[in-house]
């Protein structure tokens, strides 16, 4: 089943430690977040491969924007 | 006496030090970013310079464009209210040389100070007591472990080039010290710009207790009053107060002596921060001079948690800051400090109550308490915007009761009538705490809101 990961605050993206097409496992860390001076790790939740990556380091990312599905 | 004073900084802290600068009868002056243009500290100065895009890199960390600040607004003395630059003595040399008025101590107490390691080797030859740890920055993991042998186990692994809690981890054993290490300095780097790790012994169960200092243009080191500041998350405080309800009179004059003597062995001017951790499984009932505590850092600058100290003393801080600097004698009596009462500060944040992870946004609501006994130092009003580029401090709610069951009290009644609405707060979870059985004894320590949370 796909995962859709998604912004859970205002944040920017400081960063992307994974690729489209990259095998990830529940638990990886995709994407590294920075937001008030604290750094919020993104993790998968399911194993699978990044079908799609939608930001990358340097972005600022609303609350609810989509971060990578992962299939 | 300069005239006017630029205040190098945003937020609650700016618009602190420039309500007290404008009631000396001086002129204040604003820096901001353009996310800051809003907030309520750049109406409030008599003048306010646009720095630059929001990153602080590029506006409030910039010592070239803050310098320009001070030149097109014709400020005579610059105040680095506490964070950015106030703790670079690069910075406050580059004041000097510009022929302005640094308020803050010499630059070169600022680097003694600045360099952990150093520090602690500095108090700990002027008779202060230090926890067992490394007296030699660490940069190699094997290095450490070896170290560690010595010191014994636990630990708490930190970067040497600076405080605040950032990238801080305990060690209980060699695999957790190689991970706590990598943490450790990859925060360091980042943060401070050096991969050096200091070791010290890990006291569990440990109370966070700091003493405020003043050092008058006399050479004179004052000590003002302790602050207990065991309420935290992540390594950073939530919430302070005075006086530490466990510590007995006998020990707090030491803790008072030692804090005094750690200002000395830096010839220290101005308003600082001596942090100790106090072991309260050293103290004892039966015998008040029983109490054991280790030097943990120096502040050099103003502490976010100022205002209680002020609020038991009522001393204003910033106001013998600005008189230091100006080379005048402080306000008050320097032989006839009085505490009254009992005072605490919660620093209300822009985060979750339950996790505490931050949540900028737009404030739609904003209503504070008032009344006798509640200060609110806030840097926000309602439809202001609270940006992911700073630290998530929206004010500090300050109670001030004649004895901490009222102060207590007070707290409730205050917290119950803040109303914030936009970004998700932790005010609920203040609401929490004042319930809290472990918080209402004063019987706590830092893994408070840890148990709370678990």
């Amino acid at each position: 089943m796909a995962q859709e990961v998604r912004a859970e605050m205002v944040a920017n993206v400081w960063k992307v430690l994974v690729n489209e097409g990259q095998e990830v496992s529940d638990g990886d860390t995709l994407v590294i977040l920075e937001s008030m001076k604290m750094e919020i790790p993104v993790i998968a939740e399911t194993s699978g491969v990044v079908r799609e990556l939608k930001v990358a380091e340097g972005d600022v990312v609303q609350d609810g924007d989509l971060i990578a599905i992962i299939d | 006496m300069f005239e006017s004073v630029l205040v190098a900084n945003r937020g609650e802290i700016a618009r602190r030090v420039i309500r007290t600068v404008q009631r000396m009868g001086l002129r204040a002056v604003a820096v901001y970013s353009e996310a800051d243009a809003e907030l309520p500290f750049v109406a409030e100065a008599d003048e306010a310079v646009l720095l630059g895009p929001p990153p602080p890199a590029a506006s409030y960390l910039d010592v070239a464009k803050v310098l320009e600040a001070a030149r097109q607004s014709g400020a005579e003395a610059i105040h680095p209210g506490y964070g950015f630059l106030s703790e670079n003595a690069g910075f406050a040399q580059a004041v000097l040389d510009a022929g302005l008025v640094w308020i803050g101590p010499a630059p070169e107490a600022i680097a003694a100070m600045g360099d952990k390691v150093a520090a602690r080797n500095r108090v700990a030859a002027a008779g202060v007591p230090v926890a067992p740890g490394t007296a030699e920055p660490l940069t190699d993991v094997e290095e450490a472990v070896r170290a560690a042998a010595s010191i014994g186990y636990p630990l708490m692994v930190k970067a040497a080039g600076g405080g605040g809690g950032i990238g801080m981890k305990v060690a209980w054993d060699d695999a957790g010290l190689r991970s706590a290490f990598a943490t450790a300095q990859s925060a360091a780097q980042r943060f401070f710009a050096s991969p050096a790790i200091l070791l010290e012994r890990y006291v569990p169960g440990a109370r966070h207790v700091e003493v405020q200092i003043l050092g008058l243009p006399d050479g004179r080191v004052v000590a003002l009053g302790e602050r207990d500041c065991s309420v935290q998350r992540r390594h950073q405080k939530v919430v302070e107060e005075t006086p530490c309800p466990v510590l007995p009179e006998p020990v707090r004059r030491r803790m008072f002596m030692a804090a005094v003597r750690a200002g000395e062995a830096v010839d220290y001017r101005g308003a600082g921060t001596v942090e100790f951790l106090l072991d309260p499984a050293s103290l004892r009932d039966d015998d008040p001079e029983a109490g054991v505590f280790y030097f943990l850092e120096m502040n050099t600058r103003l502490q976010v948690e100022h205002p209680i100290t002020e609020m038991v003393t009522g001393i204003d801080l910033v106001e013998q800051q600005i008189l230091v600097a100006a080379g005048k004698p402080p306000s008050f009596n320097p032989d006839d400090i009085r505490r009254r009462g009992h005072a605490i500060e919660f620093r209300v944040y822009a985060e979750d109550p339950q996790r505490f992870f931050p949540n900028p946004g737009t404030i739609t609501t904003w209503e504070e308490p008032a009344g006798e006994g509640i200060r609110v130092d806030a840097g926000y009003r309602a439809g202001n915007t609270v940006t992911q580029y700073y630290d998530p401090l929206l004010a500090k709610l300050c109670v001030h009761g004649v004895d901490r069951a009222s102060a207590l009290e007070l707290a409730r009644r205050a917290v119950a009538a803040f109303r914030i609405e936009g970004p998700k707060n932790n005010v609920p979870f203040f609401a929490e705490l004042l319930e809290n059985e472990e918080f209402c004894s004063g019987k706590y320590d830092t893994g408070l809101i840890e148990r709370m949370r678990s």
